[in-house]
């Protein structure tokens, strides 16, 4: 499976970014193969609305199963629901270290949004 | 013959409302016919002190999309189409966003499997009624929208108000701050534009950004400095190698920002205020007669 994290740099050491739709990067981690891409999010951080839908496309295309961020807004929520993406919020620290705690059960995905738009 | 004068600024908070209720009443009392629209949708303030007795309120709507999922055959085509991600198509499904939607009705269009349709959704309202009736600076027809709460689509009821626009008379508009598309579609048309501008470094950096966006809509544009004794003198000096005339400059005064407070009408509390508002009106007559 793949695993999207929402991340400030560009590399598994780099801290999390808490935002979902105007994440620095995306990067995306296979379980299977162990190896990870970046994807730069550059185009979404500035958009005035809907960053939130654009970033849950993005991720559905990269065929991720799982988004690993800090908070999510009601759009984001709604586009990854209707996806199939699973939602965990709350992360912090470094993209390695929640992948680590993903793969060992540690994190629960979300039922609901946890800030309102253009939090 | 009409006059149609937008008062705008880039930064927020240098004076708009002040300016332009001070200028409709001024000219209301000078003239009878003077209309004041608030088109600051998202605070609109003017109320506060031209305290109108409004008699009509209508509802603004925009048509967005409902999408009848049997009908759906998931091509894609309406969720490309919108640039707004109003309307997003995600896997074998649709999704709505009528928050974000501006109303164009191109996903319909585009649709053939005829699927959407498009019901009205209440954003704001328009709100008319009389200011000021046996006052010297009186009276005044007065129109404000009103973005409702948590609405984005604020040039939908900035174009309802503006439709309000009597077609004699002074009308006054007081436009949203920023230089985007509330205030392009606000100071639309407009046979002046008055910026009002503060001479700080703030108040110059929005101001040349308003003077661009002023300059690619095609109005003519003249400028009040206003707080005039505060920051420093770059403001002066970019309006005089940009050709800008500076209509006023007001100092700053403890009794405006007092009456201002209790919501007084200032050209009435402050009689040197009301001066220099008067002060720019000759001159504003000669720019929209060339």
């Amino acid at each position: 499976m793949k695993i999207a994290v929402t991340s400030s740099g560009a590399t598994e050491e780099s801290a999390i970014d808490e935002r979902f739709g105007r994440a620095k990067y995306f990067i995306i981690h296979d379980t299977e193969s162990g190896e990870s891409h970046t994807i730069d999010n550059e185009s979404n951080l500035n958009l005035q609305q809907g960053a939130g839908i654009q970033a849950a496309e993005i991720v559905l295309s990269e065929g991720a199963g799982v988004v690993l961020t800090g908070h999510c807004g009601p759009k984001a929520f709604k586009t990854l629901k209707a996806a199939g993406i699973e939602i965990i919020i709350g992360c912090s620290g470094t993209v390695k270290t929640m992948i680590d705690s993903y793969k060992q059960g540690d994190l629960k995905p979300v039922d609901a949004p946890d800030v309102d738009m253009h939090w | 013959m009409t006059l149609q004068i937008a008062v705008a600024s880039g930064k927020g908070g240098t004076g708009k409302t002040t300016i332009g209720v001070g200028l409709a009443s001024e000219m209301a009392a000078i003239k009878p016919g003077v209309t004041y629209i608030d088109c600051d949708v998202e605070e609109p303030n003017g109320h506060l002190f031209l305290k109108p007795s409004i008699t009509e309120k209508r509802a603004v709507s925009v048509p967005v999309p409902i999408v009848d999922i049997d009908l759906c055959n998931a091509c894609g085509a309406c969720g490309s189409f919108c640039n707004f991600k109003a309307i997003v198509n995600i896997l074998d499904k649709v999704l709505t966003f009528p928050e974000l939607c501006h109303g164009c009705g191109g996903c319909s269009k585009v649709c053939e499997a005829q699927a959407i349709r498009e019901v009205p959704r209440v954003v704001g309202y328009v709100e008319t009624g009389t200011a000021l009736p046996g006052n010297e600076h009186g009276p005044i027809s007065f129109v404000q929208g009103r973005l409702e709460v948590k609405e984005l689509q604020a040039t939908h009821v900035i174009r309802a108000a503006r439709k309000e626009m009597p077609d004699r008379g002074v009308t006054i508009i007081d436009a949203p701050p920023g230089a985007a598309c509330a205030m392009v579609a606000a100071t639309k048309g407009a046979d002046l534009v008055l910026l009002v501008t503060e001479p700080t470094p703030f108040g110059l950096n929005d101001l040349e950004i308003a003077v661009n966006t002023i300059r690619e809509l095609g109005l003519p544009a003249a400028v009040v400095v206003n707080r005039s004794d505060i920051g420093d003198e770059r403001v002066t000096r970019y309006c005089e190698e940009e050709g800008l005339e500076i209509l006023a400059e007001i100092p700053h005064d403890r009794a405006v920002a007092m009456a201002y407070s209790r919501g007084e009408l200032i050209t009435t509390a402050v009689p040197e205020f009301a001066e220099r508002i008067r002060g720019m009106i000759p001159r504003i007559y000669e720019l929209v007669q060339g």
